[in-house]
């Protein structure tokens, strides 16, 4: 059975002349502990599927399914224990006045767990940053560590899904290959399930088991990440991805 | 000696080794940021004055602030015993400077405690929350914003009865709206941002977002205009003082002292201005303090 | 021809635990050529660009014997003349784009008050010309991301945005911090192809800080590469997969490759020695 499944997903902001079909249609489904790549042009809607599952996404129709419970309206707190979210962009997703510390403790009691102190320095650990970082502010941390604090953050809930929105586009390779061995490991640990966005194929290529490939909001082709080594696609703007990418 | 220096060393940090540290560690770091700032130092320096000056007044006041010696109106600086000299009813003019300090102190306290947190209030939870909680609270504000302040001022004190306590809770009614609308338009632009969504991510309520995450950055702003605004609240209250609204003749209030003198400011400035003076002194304190208090309260810019 | 001589350029930053050095005596020229910069988070490189512009803010402290832009000392120059030099002569496209926009203005009154500034035309002929320009970086529906905020647009419309706007004044020379980080390859290989013929037909000076290798390779004539505010190594792009620094081949290494499949990328083994070496000229 799959634990994430998407069928026919419309998102669209705004209302009139300005609205914005940002999603259109869009189905897919991931198994447990599988790893699924959303790849695609700029703009075409890939982090807004991740905001959608998540409720950050004011107007959606479709259906959402998570671990067999179907997903309207808000969502219970027991859904974010079990799905947690990764932003695009380090350097927007902390808060510019929290420390790691007050970060990490405040999600920790918000999920009502009472050995904090514990956890703050096991999180902190496991995404390989250490004590060192625990009371530094954000305007002190790289991007790649700023990315690990939102790793942690995203795990102090311990879910059983994560979705990562572009993880690593704005770090350097070395930092990258550090935190995608990161992913790789907590994902055997933890038996996680990713949805992972991406624009860069050959990280989709060592992450995902799957991928899907979007464009203008709709999902025009699912492909099994061996077809992607293969370079055999079938839509035409698949190929033409692929053919740029090498 | 060594002892301080330990505590120094423990202080200064770079990593702390539990909650309780960090926090030391970050209040005496922006101390040290602060103390580095010589014109917040000042500002800081005169508002311990004005207190002192405040708690100590029956000790420090030669005469008393009230005592008239019609025979001996007008005095000029340095005249017998009446350093500041005297005003048109002969009382001492330091004295009445003196006690004039609780007036104003009274005044800055309470306002600077109702206006900015009723427009912070305001300002959050009309941006967080959007939609027509948004519309019905700006209309509000809007409305207030509409008229003169020291009109609405009058109006509010013509129903509540003169008096100087009255005087203020006039002030701060009219002195909300302006935080109100800043406190908005920093709510919107945070509200979109990640770090937002990612808590809500967590299961946090709206409550928990505004007083956790939303005031924290702008309360620096906030504490920032207050303190430039301090001024502009000292002569409001000395307005309505003259007006017959505030403060009552006999007390000694700074503003109240400035209108007094006015009518004999070609032949004795001294009456009118050195009031204006001690009004002066303390806005500016408040100025310089609130500049040095936003490069404390703002970790990032400090940085950058 | 060299546009740009930099000579020993510093940029320090001092503070209570003592002076950090953020470039150390970096030295290079440029001339009308797409020249890369490379390295790691922190190696100094957006601080490099920031430095030709002298943006350096305190207590940031810049020095340098020599910035020249054709022959013209901008080390000498005041904040005044600075401003003239910015934007008109060299421009910049900054690393977070979401950053360098006005969050509480539209996109659209961004642009037009951006080409306004630089060119006298009404206001119709504005709004023509950033249409215009927001479809030359491929963004679909410009009308209404004119109307749009920046807080409405995907990573990748934010960074096009930048780009769009940088292409206004027409400078004799182009800084793009990491300009395509989150774009896709089609639409990178478009802004590309822009930048590209900017330095064929008008003869600007390109230098592209990127932490993408294979796409310096392709895509640069020359490339610096940086570490510890230092440059390790200098090299032709299309001979940088055969660098022989053991930092650039470390970074090649760590990249994902789709032929080749592994459980583990390999991860940086940093030497203490390469940040004492002393910084190779990339001065021509
Ligand atoms: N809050 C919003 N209001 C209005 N439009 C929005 C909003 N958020 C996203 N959009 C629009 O939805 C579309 C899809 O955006 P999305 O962020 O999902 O793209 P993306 O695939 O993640 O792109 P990228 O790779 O560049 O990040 C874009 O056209 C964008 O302008
Ligand atoms: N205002 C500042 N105060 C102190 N240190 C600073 C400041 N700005 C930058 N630095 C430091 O200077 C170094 C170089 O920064 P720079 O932004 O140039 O890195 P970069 O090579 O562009 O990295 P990235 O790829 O992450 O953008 C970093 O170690 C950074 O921490
Ligand atoms: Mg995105
Ligand atoms: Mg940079």
């Amino acid at each position: 059975m799959s634990m994430i499944s998407v069928e026919n997903l419309d998102v669209w902001f705004g209302r009139g002349r300005d609205r914005v079909d940002a999603v259109k249609g869009a189905s897919f489904a991931v198994k447990r502990g599988e790893s699924f790549g959303l790849v695609g042009e700029s703009g075409s809607g890939k982090s807004t599927i991740l905001r959608a599952i998540m409720g950050l996404a004011p107007d959606w129709s479709g259906q959402i399914t998570v671990d067999g419970k179907a997903i309207s309206g808000r969502r219970e707190k027991g859904f974010y224990k079990q799905v947690q979210m990764v932003f695009q962009d380090p350097y927007a997703s902390l808060h510019p006045r929290h420390s790691v510390d007050q970060v990490l403790g405040e999600t920790l009691l918000l999920h009502g767990f009472t050995d904090i102190d514990d956890r703050v320095v096991k999180l902190l650990d496991d995404v390989g940053l250490g004590g060192k970082f625990r009371f530094r502010y954000p305007h002190q941390l790289s991007g790649g560590q700023r990315q690990r604090v939102a790793i942690a953050r995203a795990l102090a809930a311990e879910p059983e899904i994560l979705l990562l929105d572009e993880p690593t586009s704005a770090l350097d390779v070395s930092v990258q290959a550090e935190i995608l061995n990161l992913l790789a490991d907590l994902r055997v640990e933890h038996g996680l399930t990713y949805v992972m966005v991406s624009h860069d194929l050959s990280v989709v290529g060592h992450m995902c088991d799957q991928l899907a490939v979007m464009k203008d909001g709709e999902i025009v082709e699912i492909m099994a990440v061996d077809a992607l080594r293969a370079m055999k696609a079938v839509h035409p703007y698949s190929q033409h991805l692929l053919e740029a990418s090498v | 000696m060594s002892e301080t220096q330990n505590l120094r060393a423990w202080l200064l940090t770079d990593t702390p080794t539990s909650r309780r540290h960090a926090k030391y560690a970050a209040a005496y770091q922006g101390w040290l940021s602060f103390r580095s700032n010589t014109m917040a130092m000042i500002g800081l320096w005169i508002l311990i004055f004005l207190v002192f000056v405040a708690v100590a007044a029956p000790l420090l006041a030669p005469h008393d602030p009230f005592e008239q010696t019609l025979s001996n109106r007008l005095q000029g600086l340095n005249s017998d015993g009446h350093i500041l000299g005297t005003d048109s009813l002969g009382r001492d003019i330091l004295s009445r400077l003196i006690y004039g300090s609780r007036i104003t102190l009274f005044i800055v306290g309470l306002v600077a405690l109702i206006a900015p947190i009723t427009g912070l209030l305001v300002g959050t939870v009309a941006g967080y929350v959007g939609g027509w909680t948004d519309t019905v609270l700006m209309r509000i504000t809007d409305i207030f914003l509409a008229f003169p302040r020291l009109v609405l001022a009058l109006a509010f004190v013509a129903a509540l009865g003169a008096g100087i306590e009255n005087a203020v809770l006039a002030i701060s009614l009219t002195a909300w709206p302006p935080y109100a609308r800043m406190a908005r338009a920093e709510t919107l632009t945070i509200r979109s941002s990640d770090y937002i969504s990612a808590i809500q991510l967590q299961g946090a309520g709206p409550m928990r977002i505004i007083t956790k995450h939303i005031w924290p950055l702008c309360i620096s702003s906030l504490i920032v205009r207050v303190t430039l605004d301090m001024a502009g609240i000292i002569l409001a209250a000395a307005g309505l003082g003259f007006l017959g609204l505030g403060a009552q003749p006999p007390s000694p209030e700074w503003g109240a002292m400035i209108s007094e003198g006015r009518r004999f400011i070609l032949d004795s400035w001294w009456v009118a201005t050195v009031p204006g003076l001690a009004i002066f002194t303390v806005s500016l304190a408040f100025n310089l303090l609130g500049d040095g208090l936003r490069d404390v309260l703002d970790p990032k810019d400090a940085e950058k | 021809m060299t546009l740009l001589d930099v000579e020993n350029l510093w940029v320090k930053f001092p503070s209570r635990h003592g002076v950090f050095d953020a470039v150390r005596g970096v030295s290079f020229t440029l001339g009308k050529e797409r020249l890369g910069i490379v390295g790691e988070s922190g190696s100094g490189k957006s601080l490099t660009g920031r430095a030709i512009l002298k943006l350096i803010r305190p207590p940031g402290i810049m020095t340098a014997d020599r910035i020249s832009l054709e022959g013209d000392d901008l080390m000498p120059k005041s904040e005044r003349d600075m401003q003239a030099v910015r934007g008109q002569r060299i421009s910049m496209v900054m690393q977070d784009p979401k950053f360098s926009l006005n969050p509480v203005m539209t996109i659209g009154e961004q642009i037009m008050e951006a080409y306004q500034l630089h060119n006298a035309v009404g206001k119709k002929a504005a709004f023509a010309k950033a249409v215009e320009m927001l479809e030359a970086v491929s963004i679909r529906d410009a009308p209404r991301v004119m109307r749009a905020y920046p807080h409405e647009m995907s990573g990748g419309m934010g960074q096009r945005i930048m780009i769009a706007m940088m292409l206004i004044p027409n400078p004799q020379i182009l800084i793009a911090d990491e300009p395509t980080s989150a774009l896709d390859v089609s639409v990178q290989r478009q802004v590309l192809d822009i930048m590209d013929n900017l330095v064929k037909e008008r003869g600007m000076g390109l230098i592209f800080i990127s932490h993408d290798l294979n796409l310096v390779a392709d895509f640069c004539d020359r490339v610096l590469i940086m570490y510890a505010g230092r440059i390790v190594e200098v090299c032709d792009a299309d001979k940088l997969r055969e660098a022989k620094h053991p930092y650039t081949q470390g970074l090649l290494n760590s990249l994902p490759r789709l032929d080749e499949p592994c459980a583990r990328l390999q991860v940086l083994k940093r030497d203490p020695a390469w940040s004492e070496a002393p910084s190779v000229s990339g001065r021509i």
